[in-house]
């Protein structure tokens, strides 16, 4: 792997100041920074070959759509998806998981129907359910959560019944950092003939996530928490269930044929893709995925794994912090509250001292409620950060400390 | 003190740091002034929904003047409603609805102070003069 300042130089944000001190950015859940490669892949788009895809007879055309293309095959092999046609280019984790609620919703959903999803879920990966719940009749079903942050998987295997028709959980939970054991719960849930959904949103960055071993029939991510671009995302869906799922938006290209009367669709993935995408973003996005593939995806892991542990050995040994969410098993990403200062107050005070973390309720209320809290202060970290930094936030926390007792 | 005389105080008072750790010292003592509401009103009527940390806030009229009481559950936003407080507190709701609050951009509150998305501050200024015109509006029955 690059050493830390060659990784760092690739990132032009990271060396910036915030009244007047260091930028330490530890809010790489909400989303990260860009390396150099990304922005020059987006602005070669607009430089050098811009048109729209799929459309023109025009040169321009015809180089846009290659790279699109080109791009969706980066991302078929990142993830290690079958074909192509597998891979939908979206807005984001939130366009992916609406899209997959509403079609699947409208195929297969009747009254009276059971969709499982766990006490982890981002409000994304809720709230599309909960929306096609009410319109279907369905019912909701959430896996419960241990003190540690942690699925029961006894009880998941309990709420699989007759009933259930999919399964959405998360790979690990953004507001604690827990890592769910998807590939058990693909199994069991597959054992029964139930499909299942994987919000990526906060697997794909940290590891290598595998489309073939894996077996999910739909796994969703986010292009800017992959140091992309904002509003890129992808999904992926097994063939099979992506060409009986109907279209969720209409528009063009999405079409084969169209009259007045009746519309027949285009093929797989443009199916799922209507209007003019977000292509210059998409490119962005392959660029990322390379720049994260040519680091080492393994090196990664190694090196997110030893900043956490050295992170949570750190802010352990403070009098009066607790860390909520203690699993084994986790993303570098911690979520803690110190004595009972407000996590707000917290939050403003490191801002002060250029630490970017995030306070509040993470998107995830239901969570903050199984602890009896309004919210944490959440790091969340990323191969670029340094032990040095953490160091300095612990620093940091002890000023808090000092400021509101 | 007229408002606008309350405001140039805290003007003067902020101006002397320039250190944003003193200026939260300040605002934190600030907050320790605060007339706290009633235990009894820290219900949903009188909550300001601000998007991180909750703030009561209760007005009081006695015909003439608006006293406000309030709290928050974090320190910093409580420094935040004391200072609107000392400035509108007191005031009839002609002055209250009429008042310019120049002070917050002064100081550096909205932007370097208080992020508004989080602390809801002008939802609490707002909150404020929508009490002054309702209280108003029912005097000219």
């Amino acid at each position: 792997m690059k050493d830390i300042s060659e990784i760092r130089a690739d990132f032009p944000i990271l060396s910036r100041r915030v009244y007047d001190k260091p930028l330490i950015y530890f809010d790489n859940g909400a989303t990260t920074q860009k390396p150099l490669c990304v922005l020059d892949a987006v602005r070669e788009v607009y430089t050098s070959y811009n048109g729209n895809v799929h459309r023109g007879v025009h040169a321009m055309s015809d180089l846009t759509s290659e790279a699109y293309e080109n791009a969706r095959e980066k991302v078929r092999l990142f993830i290690n998806a079958g074909k192509r046609e597998e891979i939908v280019f979206t807005s984001g984790t939130t366009g992916s998981i609406n899209a997959v609620a509403f079609s699947f919703g409208e195929r297969y959903i009747k009254t009276g129907d059971e969709i499982i999803i766990s006490g982890l879920e981002h409000h994304a990966n809720i709230v599309p359910w909960q929306m096609m719940s009410q319109r279907k009749g369905a019912q909701l079903k959430v896996i419960p959560v241990n003190e540690n942050g942690e699925i029961l998987f006894d009880a998941f295997l309990k709420l699989l019944s007759a009933k259930t028709r999919i399964v959405a959980v998360t790979q690990a939970s953004n507001a604690l950092g827990t890592i769910l054991p998807v590939k058990d719960i693909i199994e069991a849930a597959h054992t029964a003939n139930i499909p299942v959904l994987v919000d990526g949103a906060q697997g794909i960055q940290h590891g290598i996530v595998d489309m073939n071993s894996l077996d999910c029939d739909f796994y969703v991510f986010s292009g800017h928490k992959i140091y992309g671009p904002t509003g890129t995302g992808v999904l992926y869906g097994k063939e099979k269930w992506l060409s009986e799922l109907p279209p969720y938006q209409g528009g063009g290209d999405m079409v084969d044929k169209v009259t007045f009367e009746k519309t027949t669709y285009n093929e797989l993935p443009f199916k799922f893709e209507a209007g003019t995408m977000n292509y210059a973003g998409a490119i962005g996005l392959g660029t990322a995925l390379d720049y994260v593939s040519h680091l080492g995806r393994e090196e990664i892991a190694i090196r997110e794994k030893m900043l956490l542990d050295y992170a949570t050995g750190l802010l352990s040994g403070i009098k009066g912090l607790r860390i909520y969410g203690n699993s084994h098993d986790k993303i570098p990403t911690i979520s803690f509250l110190i004595n009972d200062i407000h996590q707000y107050d917290t939050g403003m005070i490191l801002d002060k001292l250029g630490i970017a973390v995030r306070t509040g309720t993470h998107c995830a209320q239901p969570v903050m409620e199984h602890f009896g809290i309004d919210g944490t202060v959440r790091i969340s970290m990323c191969f670029y950060n340094t032990v040095e930094e953490v160091d300095v936030l612990a620093g940091g926390i002890e000023k808090v400390i000092t400021i509101f007792s | 003190m007229t408002i606008n005389e309350v405001q140039d105080s805290i003007i003067e008072e902020f101006s002397l740091f320039d250190d944003w750790m003193d200026k939260y010292n300040i605002l934190i003592d600030i907050g320790k002034e605060l007339p706290v509401i009633d235990p009894g009103y820290k219900t949903k009527d009188y909550l300001i929904e601000g998007c991180q940390s909750k703030v009561w806030l209760r007005p009081d009229y006695d015909g003439k003047i608006i006293s406000f009481s309030a709290d928050s559950d974090a320190i910093i936003t409580r420094g935040i409603v004391a200072l609107l407080i000392k400035v509108l507190s007191g005031r009839t709701p002609d002055e209250i609805i009429g008042s310019e609050l120049y002070f917050i951009d002064r100081i550096g509150l909205r932007q370097n102070l208080s992020p508004t998305r989080s602390n809801g501050l002008l939802s609490m200024v707002r909150q404020m003069k929508l009490y002054a015109m309702a209280y108003k509006a029912q005097g000219s029955f």
